[in-house]
């Protein structure tokens, strides 16, 4: 069973020639993984219980 | 010129007035994108120059036996040094690389003259608002510019000025490769060195949107708008601006690094796929490396870093060791090509080493690898960061990853714009062979000795480490000064290769002879061997390996050598 598409290209090769698609990845998978899951663990922190 | 532009195979979406042949490629360049490319180029120096004088003083202050500046000039100039050097140089080269990628690789205009204006403008006025700001006096907060230290306003719409200009132009950028593909100007799929530009872009847009959310309430805050910025929101969110702009540096860096294989020794990308493969690597999860600054913060859990600084990053960390291997092999597939093919290492010891362009791809790639790669992904693993976290050893890390690969890639690729795309030739071409040299052995030492006085526990910021005038005692081994002395003579080694960079360039763009209408002339004589003409297998590399199984080597005794300090350190019963 062959992995390519009907236009002769492979899933990976048309993803390397999209830059949209790869802008709209490299926009998303960092700001979610590190920035908006950072931002969480902030918000989750209970506040100081002063003396 | 006309007959010249006639001659071209493909006309691309050039206006016939705007575009010359390149006398020695034949490749054609948009003469818009090219004044954008001169004038970025000539900011970056510009910038260069003021951060690195900066860094000569640092590195005489850091040295205990001459400790030349006071405390309140001391970090002062280490904010000046930061964002000119790691911001203001780099970003401007980087636009000046997007815009050769895009315009002259793909043979098509430069999408919008108008917003390369803007860019340029913007990012030239807010360079300068920013080093305003800090010669004022009100601004002495470092680059990080952590919160609650209150810089100049000017100094954060200084920066919001750069990231923003430096914004249109990466969208010009994007412009010019969507235009590229709707006029057809190039078949198939975009050359590699494009490819990774869009890594870059890619990932200097995620930066530049962290920045702008870092940036602008911090501003209003500085203006007394906004009552208050949460210290630990800041530091997430500024690291993903502090970080990923350092991200972009390498896909830039590893973009030239093959563009300088091609023009030093005609090298092609040993597998097409696979350096590409590693570029998107690169784009999904190299920023999320921005979590190795916040290791040792609180509000933040283990499985959030350990995420992002290791299961996710060595993604990325696999990409620069994909690079690290194909880079050099395609060199010494190309040299074994032209008759060196005798041994491991005849291909290398053959290579044009008079070369600059070469020597500073070769010196950035070995100094990258060895020196930043290794202590990179050690420093970055979080039981370890433990002792390293805020020593010398951080900044003995960066300098190698960013001078000693970004910068010195950086001014190698010089060594072909200054002729090629201004068009002048440079004087002292002896002086322009030992530069590379000069400067990555100047860094190389610098770096050695900063990591090693961190190893120790010297600070990594601290202005007096001897605390003089505290109310106890303090001090550092006398191991630590020496190699605080090391760091020294290596700065100012540096400083000297930077120096005569900067000399060597402007003399070569203001004053140097003009060279259009013929060739460029070659660094080096065309390299050829002499000796088994047998066909070269192109997948056979054995020199490569060799060098990449003493990196692996290097990497295993660096890596295990820190866990064992860590024990020693910590006893776990």
């Amino acid at each position: 069973m062959s992995s390519k598409e009907p236009d002769g290209k492979k899933p990976l090769q048309k993803l390397m020639d999209n830059p949209w698609l790869l802008l709209v990845l490299g926009i998303v998978i960092p700001t979610l993984s590190y920035t908006v899951w950072g931002w969480i663990e902030l918000w989750l922190v209970p506040p100081a219980a002063l003396p | 010129m006309a007959s010249a532009v006639e001659s071209l195979p493909i006309l691309g979406n050039h206006p016939t007035d705007q575009v010359r042949a390149c006398d020695t490629t034949t490749l054609p360049v948009c003469l818009t994108a090219q004044k954008f490319i001169k004038l970025h180029a000539v900011a970056a120096v510009v910038f260069l120059l003021i951060g690195g004088i900066a860094a000569l003083t640092l590195g005489l202050t850091r040295w205990p036996a001459v400790h030349l500046l006071d405390a309140q000039w001391y970090y002062r100039l280490l904010t000046l040094h930061g964002l000119n050097m790691l911001i203001f140089w780099i970003l401007n080269f980087e636009i000046a690389v997007l815009y050769f990628a895009s315009t002259v690789l793909l043979n098509t205009r430069l999408a919008s003259k108008s917003a390369a204006w803007v860019g340029l403008v913007m990012m030239t006025v807010g360079a300068i608002m920013v080093d305003a700001a800090i010669f004022g006096g009100k601004s002495d907060v470092l680059m990080t510019s952590y919160v609650p230290l209150k810089a100049s306003p000017w100094f954060y719409l200084g920066i919001i000025l750069v990231a923003v200009g430096t914004l249109v132009g990466v969208i010009n950028y994007f412009a010019t490769i969507y235009i590229a593909k709707r006029d057809q100007t190039y078949k198939g799929s975009v050359p590699l060195v494009v490819f990774g530009a869009t890594a870059a872009a890619i990932i200097a847009v995620v930066t530049l949107l962290h920045g702008a959310v870092v940036m602008i309430p911090t501003l209003l805050w500085s203006m007394g708008i906004i009552e208050n910025i949460d210290p630990a929101w800041y530091r997430i969110t500024w690291w993903g601006l502090g970080h990923m702009s350092q991200q972009v540096n390498v896909c830039a860096m590893v973009s030239i690094w093959y563009l300088l294989g091609t023009l030093t020794v005609g090298s092609k990308p040993l597998n097409q796929a696979v350096c590409r493969g590693a570029f998107v690597l690169y784009i999904l999860f190299i920023n999320v490396a921005s979590a190795h600054h916040l290791l040792v913060d609180p509000g933040t859990g283990s499985v959030w870093k350990i995420w992002n600084t290791s299961y996710a990053m060595y993604l990325a960390v696999l990409a620069s060791m994909i690079h690290g291997f194909t880079v050099p092999a395609s060199i010494e597939v190309a040299m074994r090509k032209k008759g060196f093919n005798r041994g491991l290492f005849g291909w290398l010891a053959n290579a044009p080493w008079s070369n600059p362009g070469f020597s500073g791809f070769f010196l950035s790639l070995v100094i990258f690898g060895f020196g930043g790669g290794i202590t990179g992904v050690t420093l970055g693993t979080q039981q370890i960061n433990i002792m390293a976290h805020n020593t010398l050893r951080i900044p003995g890390h960066f300098h190698v990853t960013v001078v000693g690969g970004t910068t010195l890639a950086f001014m190698a690729i010089t060594y072909y714009i200054v002729p090629l795309i201004f068009q002048k030739d440079f004087y002292a071409k002896a002086l322009c062979r030992i530069q590379p040299y000069l400067f990555g052995g100047g860094i190389t030492l610098m770096a050695l000795g900063m990591s090693f006085a961190g190893s120790y526990g010297v600070p990594r910021r601290h202005w007096d480490i001897e605390f003089t005038g505290g109310l106890f005692a303090t001090g550092f081994d006398a191991g630590a000064h020496v190699m605080l002395g090391i760091m020294g003579v290596g700065a100012v080694i540096a400083f000297l290769g930077l120096l005569l960079y900067c000399l060597l360039v402007v003399a070569a763009v203001f004053f140097g002879r003009p060279v259009e209408g013929k060739p460029m002339e070659a660094w080096n004589e065309e390299p050829r061997g002499q000796i088994d003409a047998e066909e070269v297998d192109e997948h056979k590399t054995p020199g490569t390996l060799v060098i990449v199984f003493v990196f692996l080597t290097a990497f295993a005794v660096y890596y295990f050598a820190n866990w064992m300090w860590l024990s020693d350190l910590w006893e776990v019963r």
